[in-house]
């Protein structure tokens, strides 16, 4: 592909996993929301899609296939449950994708396949109570006890890593070298998975805090080099910017179809309400921003597929995104007038959900930051 | 075990279709997407092959303009090759135009079944399927809603309006299956990417030993002389229940002849 404009395949592709989400998701995504339920057996019908494996290898399972791919389904996924799109950007970006990045070929043959078909999930724990932005701030600690190492510290907000078929969670931790990464295996002695968060959105999203108290592992449980933790993490971090923005287009993408509906079927002052210039243009100028927010997320997709610097267009692709997600929301919650405050329609749940697309993967103001730095700025 | 499963590009139904007015005919100019009621023969045709441990699904398509990317969804879902006829002068074919042409094209596969939808989603004739037969010489079971293949015999259960026919014939037999007797698979992303190198033969009439004459508008027999827009639904009756309601549902319900 010489140019970033999505091809054929990826068309045909986005229409199987549009099928998909509007047959297998859309119509239960409203309940899991209301009881906080993690559709188990939905992750595992995204996993036969191939949807966990994309960009995977073919050796583990994989499809072999482009991180625009990727992007495409987490879109089409999250345009009708944002939830279920974080649970594939973060099995795919924090699960599968360290292990697949800095594992040893052992480590990568235990985990990777059953990651890669979506027959477990993985988890990263890298954010902590008193460290999240400055995630060198990390206190969790690891020491070497004879051939085991042994962690205590806590991680919080931490994605997929207490469902019944979370495998491993891959922790930070400081060492003597700097701060190093970990392969935690569900279950393991000294992990207490914390009762889940009450989340003001993505309730179907599995999200828990973490206790680590004497949690024990083997040395060969160390991922990547002793004191490489936190700089690998950082670089599949602008992956998950990526993904995170397609995510965020999903949303934006869903409230202005359901706001454009609305507008054409609501009746006010003898007539539809779409006919008012004042509702019809903040649409038109919506459907600016998310024509905006797809090309700079395929865009930073294509640069990653070719192998090209990313750091720039990923923290554009995220900021800009994201916050077109959060005017989407409330563009269309306006829309929809009272009936957008009432549970009963789908704009209330995106607009819970929104609100930390601006948050998680690097908030909006670390995304300026790494800008102002790309501009060669002085900022702290 | 081989199948040949009719399957038909069409325009995307979620977008608002558009007629020529000379013609009265769909405008089938753009993007052709696979029609959703052929993915239950593909489906049924995947699970028979499966089923019989050996042979494969071929499918059969026409279209004016080249277009793949139907062919190529029904590919991905696990189909093994297909066959389009693409040919400038199929244009305004007609339902017994298109049956020829599919029949020759059929022909050259030898399947042992041949599988198609009832009717189409854009031109709903619901003719094409018994005419290939014809032109064949083969026997059709229409509206089946399962499907069996027994040594050389095939079991059909066939729907009616009061229930099904139990009906058996020999092979090769083409045969409709109507929407909703199975459920189609999605096709998975290896199988999307496994999809763009399996073979598509494309042939245009004159490789199928037609005649141009015989197809298209110049060949067509049948003329859509008048097109008009459906009435609109009558609002519905609004019950208020004022202790009665149950008996004017009821009375409703007789008056319809449901009860």
């Amino acid at each position: 592909m010489s140019s970033w404009e999505l091809s054929d395949d990826h068309e045909i592709f986005r229409r199987v996993v549009r099928d998909f989400a509007e047959s297998e998701i859309a119509p239960h995504a409203a309940q899991w929301d209301r009881d906080h339920h993690f559709p188990v057996d939905v992750a595992r019908a995204m996993g036969d899609l191939g949807l966990f494996g994309l960009v995977f290898p073919e050796r583990w399972g994989g499809g072999g296939g482009d991180f625009a791919s990727l992007c495409v389904a987490i879109e089409e996924i999250g345009r009708v449950d944002q939830s279920m799109g974080i649970t594939l950007s973060a099995g795919v970006g924090l699960g599968a994708n360290p292990i697949h990045q800095f594992g040893s070929e052992d480590q990568q043959d235990r985990w990777l396949p059953d990651l890669v078909a979506g027959r477990s999930l993985g988890a990263f724990g890298l954010t902590e109570p008193d460290a999240g932005s400055d995630a060198g701030a990390t206190r969790t600690r690891a020491h070497l006890v004879g051939d085991e190492w042994v962690i205590d510290g806590s991680k919080a907000f931490i994605t997929n890593c207490g469902t019944e078929i979370t495998s491993i969670i891959t922790v930070t931790a400081r060492t003597d070298d700097g701060i190093s990464a970990f392969v935690v295996p569900a279950g393991t002695p000294g992990l207490v998975v914390e009762p889940p968060y009450r989340k003001l959105g993505w309730h179907a999203s599995d999200t828990h805090g973490l206790l680590l108290d004497g949690c024990r592992v083997p040395t060969t449980n160390l991922l990547g080099k002793p004191g490489h933790g936190l700089r690998n993490f950082l670089s599949i971090l602008d992956d998950g910017r990526i993904a995170i923005s397609a995510l965020a287009l999903g949303c934006a993408r869903a409230c202005l179809e359901h706001a454009v509906d609305y507008a054409k079927q609501r009746n006010a002052f003898g007539g539809p309400i779409g006919r008012f210039q004042g509702l019809a243009f903040q649409l038109s100028d919506l459907a600016v921003a998310i024509e905006n927010a797809h090309n700079l997320t395929y865009k930073a997709a294509w640069l990653k597929d070719q192998g090209r610097p990313i750091g720039q267009a990923a923290a554009m692709a995220k900021l800009y995104s994201t916050e077109t997600a959060v005017t989407a929301t409330r563009v269309a919650t306006q829309v929809f007038g009272g009936a957008g405050f009432i549970e009963e329609t789908p704009i209330v749940r995106f607009y819970r959900d929104a609100k930390i697309l601006e948050i998680g993967e690097g908030t909006s103001e670390i995304q300026r930051l790494v800008l102002a730095r790309g501009l060669g700025l002085p900022v702290g | 075990m081989n199948v040949v499963v009719c399957v038909k590009q069409i325009p995307d139904p979620a977008a608002p279709p558009s007629l020529d007015p000379g013609t009265n005919n769909l405008i089938r100019a753009g993007k052709l997407i696979l029609d959703d009621s052929d993915a239950y023969g593909v489906e049924m045709a995947l699970q028979l092959v499966d089923k019989a441990g050996e042979g494969e699904v071929t499918l059969v398509s026409m279209t004016p303009n080249g277009e793949t990317s139907g062919l190529r969804t029904a590919l991905a879902m696990g189909a093994a090759k297909a066959i389009l006829i693409s040919d400038d002068s199929l244009a305004g074919t007609d339902a017994l135009g298109t049956a020829k042409v599919l029949a020759a094209a059929i022909k050259r596969a030898e399947p042992d079944l041949i599988l198609a939808a009832t009717e189409s989603t854009d031109g709903y004739t619901g003719t094409t399927p018994v005419q290939i037969a014809e032109i064949l010489g083969l026997p059709s079971v229409t509206f089946a809603k399962k499907v069996e293949i027994d040594g050389g015999s095939l079991k059909v259960e066939r729907q009616t309006e009061a229930g099904y026919d139990e009906v058996e014939s020999p092979l090769p037999a083409l045969v409709t299956v109507t929407a909703g007797v199975v459920e189609p698979r999605y096709p998975s992303f290896k199988g999307i990417m496994a999809a763009k190198s399996k073979p598509v033969e494309t042939l245009t009439i004159a490789d199928l030993g037609i005649d141009a004459g015989q197809v298209g508008a110049i060949g067509a027999r049948q003329e859509i002389t008048d097109v008009s827009a459906s009435e609109e639904r009558a609002s519905g009756e609004i019950v208020v229940d004022e202790g009665d309601a149950h008996q004017r549902v009821i009375q409703f319900l007789e008056q319809l002849k449901v009860l």
